[in-house]
């Protein structure tokens, strides 16, 4: 079987239709179904938190059998993961998708487990600690999107779980748990 | 209706009448009557509502009905009329409907006949009740009836046997010629054959009338020529080198193709153009979808029958009309129209599950599950042209049956998998199925 680096490739990935948009809807709906699945699959084993529609993202080809997928096709999969909450285009261009494997109210949960597990309930930390801290490696969090952490946290802040405090630059904004 | 005394006509699968050789039609005309008025015996049918056809050799009654059974359909040879009356002009006749009076001869037996024992006779009226115009159609009547076509039907047989009189002997022939024998007799023969060709050949280009009137001769000709080629061909298979035998066979074709004797035209038909029109289609179109397996493009046959019908051409709006008055009436071929555009005529009993299945054995072979199929490939396996082979692949798209790769390779086909592939495990592949078959025979490539 197919191995793209660690990850498993499936069988039908070297199914040339797999790289084609189908126009019939039946045919077209378990297509859709399948790339979502395995864009999903890729991201969170590879930790990839962003996908450039235009940009190289090894799932979109296949040089095995010559085949890859048109910009069409990529933004209708892409797309679909989005009208499904999974994603979120990040600009109004639609050229870079957030690919979000865990739901914002699941990372939410997982940060609140991450400050209990280090006794943090009422501490404070930095939010680059979190991202790429010692306590954070082997963890989760460790290499989270900003993007993604920031919006986990403000969920957070919402229900009053945590304060958000500006240092003087973006690297020492810190959060302030009281859970 | 006992005693009936005119003999019925066959009619074709579409409900057109069999015409007799060299019967050419004149006119048409809807919703008349047949009757007669003083037939003691009433053995003359009271028709009603039909459609008359007058051709050079008979009046043809047909039932105006899409329900028509066989036996709906009558002739009156026009050798059995021995009178036809000249409308008077009154007052009434302005306002009734138009009416044809003629004498129709009737054998001892109570049939029509148009010689022999004559016993007595009938005055059959014909009531025009639809739009036509009678004055045309008395004119065209009166012309036909006149011109007797039916006798010369027979003469164009015995004139091509001519010079073979066996019965005489001699240095004379029965008609005064110095009769040849052995090899210059034969020779001699051949040179006046050729020279009668080339005569005929000239005079039939020499205006479009001469030429409407060489029709019939050419047709023979074309004939003749084409039976020459055949038997030839069968001889000297040995000699004739490819390309002469390809240029034979085109020829022959082409022979073949000569030929609707009587198309239906505006101005013979009237307002039953098209209906007529269409139904003449419908019997057109047997031979060719035959030889292309049930399903033909609709630019092939406006060809076709262009071709056939020689200088009354119809317009592609003419074909496509007749086309779609298909649905009204029982004809065993419909038109239909793909998702593409493209308009395809087909066989009543044609049927996409055939299809299918000869494509889904095609697109199961090792090979074709590994590379797919193309149009051309398909073509090849149905018999029929790529354009319509890929109409094919793509209703068995649509169907859910194949589905498309588009690549630099070009546009190809393969059997659709996606059914088969498990949602929940995509790693799974199940033992059978198609799945299963094309892992084996992508695998196998190495």
């Amino acid at each position: 079987m197919q191995k793209l680096g660690e990850f498993k490739l499936p069988h039908f990935f070297n199914y040339p239709p797999y790289f084609t948009l189908q126009p019939v809807r039946a045919t077209r709906e378990k297509q859709v179904q399948l790339w979502k699945d395995l864009i999903l699959d890729y991201c969170r084993t590879q930790k990839i938190f962003v996908v450039g529609v235009d940009e190289e993202f090894p799932l979109f080809s296949n040089p095995a059998i010559e085949r890859s997928l048109s910009h069409e096709a990529r933004e209708a999969f892409l797309s679909a993961l989005v009208s499904e909450g999974r994603a979120e285009w990040m600009d109004k261009g639609h050229k870079n998708c957030l690919i979000l494997w865990y739901r914002i109210q699941d990372w939410a949960d997982i940060v609140v487990q991450f400050a209990r597990d280090n006794g943090l309930e009422d501490g404070v930390v930095t939010i680059e600690e979190l991202r790429s801290g010692t306590e954070s490696q082997g963890t989760e969090l460790h290499g989270i999107d900003r993007t993604i952490l920031n919006r986990a946290l403000k969920l957070l802040e919402q229900k009053g779980k945590l304060v958000i405090f500006k240092g003087t630059s973006a690297d020492d904004e810190g959060v302030k748990f009281s859970l | 209706m006992a005693g009936h005394c005119l003999p019925a006509v066959e009619l074709t699968g579409s409900g057109r009448p069999v015409l007799l050789p060299n019967e050419i039609e004149c006119y048409l005309l809807s919703s008349v009557d047949l009757l007669s008025e003083d037939d003691p015996s009433n053995s003359f049918p009271h028709l009603k509502s039909g459609i008359l056809i007058l051709t050079t050799h008979r009046l043809l009654w047909l039932l105006d009905s899409t329900t028509a059974t066989g036996s709906s359909a009558f002739a009156i040879p026009l050798g059995a009329i021995s009178y036809v009356f000249t409308p008077k002009k009154s007052l009434k006749s302005m306002f009734a409907s138009p009416r044809i009076r003629f004498q129709l001869s009737l054998s001892s037996d109570g049939r029509v006949s148009a010689s022999g024992s004559i016993s007595r006779s009938v005055v059959v009226t014909i009531v025009i009740r639809g739009k036509g115009d009678s004055d045309v159609f008395l004119s065209k009547f009166l012309e036909s009836w006149r011109s007797r076509a039916w006798e010369l039907q027979s003469e164009p047989s015995s004139s091509s046997g001519s010079g073979s009189n066996t019965s005489s002997s001699g240095m004379f022939s029965s008609d005064g010629t110095l009769r040849m024998v052995g090899v210059s007799g034969i020779l001699r023969k051949e040179q006046e054959s050729w020279e009668n060709t080339d005569r005929s050949l000239q005079e039939a280009f020499q205006d479009l009338n001469a030429l409407m009137s060489k029709a019939k001769e050419m047709v023979i000709l074309a004939e003749k020529m084409r039976l020459k080629l055949l038997a030839s061909s069968n001889s000297q298979t040995n000699e004739t080198n490819d390309e002469e035998m390809g240029s034979k066979e085109e020829m022959q074709d082409w022979l073949l193709s000569v030929g609707i004797i009587s198309p239906v035209t505006k101005e013979s038909a009237g307002a039953l153009y098209h209906q007529q029109l269409s139904r003449q289609l419908a019997d057109f179109v047997k031979i060719p979808l035959e030889r292309v397996g049930g399903m033909i493009n609709l630019i092939d046959i406006y060809c076709l029958f262009n071709r056939a019908r020689g200088t009354e051409l119809i317009s592609p709006d003419d074909l496509l009309q007749a086309c779609m008055l298909w649905e009204k009436f029982d004809v065993p071929v419909l038109l239909r129209k793909f998702d593409s555009g493209v308009m395809v005529i087909q066989n009543k009993s044609h049927s996409d599950e055939e299809v299918f299945v000869k494509i889904r054995m095609l697109v199961l072979k090792p090979d074709a599950l590994r590379a797919g199929i193309s149009a051309s490939d398909a073509a090849r396996t149905l018999g029929v042209a790529p354009a319509m082979a890929k109409e094919h692949l793509l209703t068995a798209e649509s169907k859910g049956l194949l589905c498309r790769d588009i690549s630099p390779d070009g546009f190809r086909f393969y059997i659709n998998l996606f059914p088969d592939i498990n949602q929940d495990d995509m790693y799974l592949v199940k033992d059978n199925g198609n799945y299963a078959s094309w892992v084996r025979a992508s695998h196998a490539r190495g």
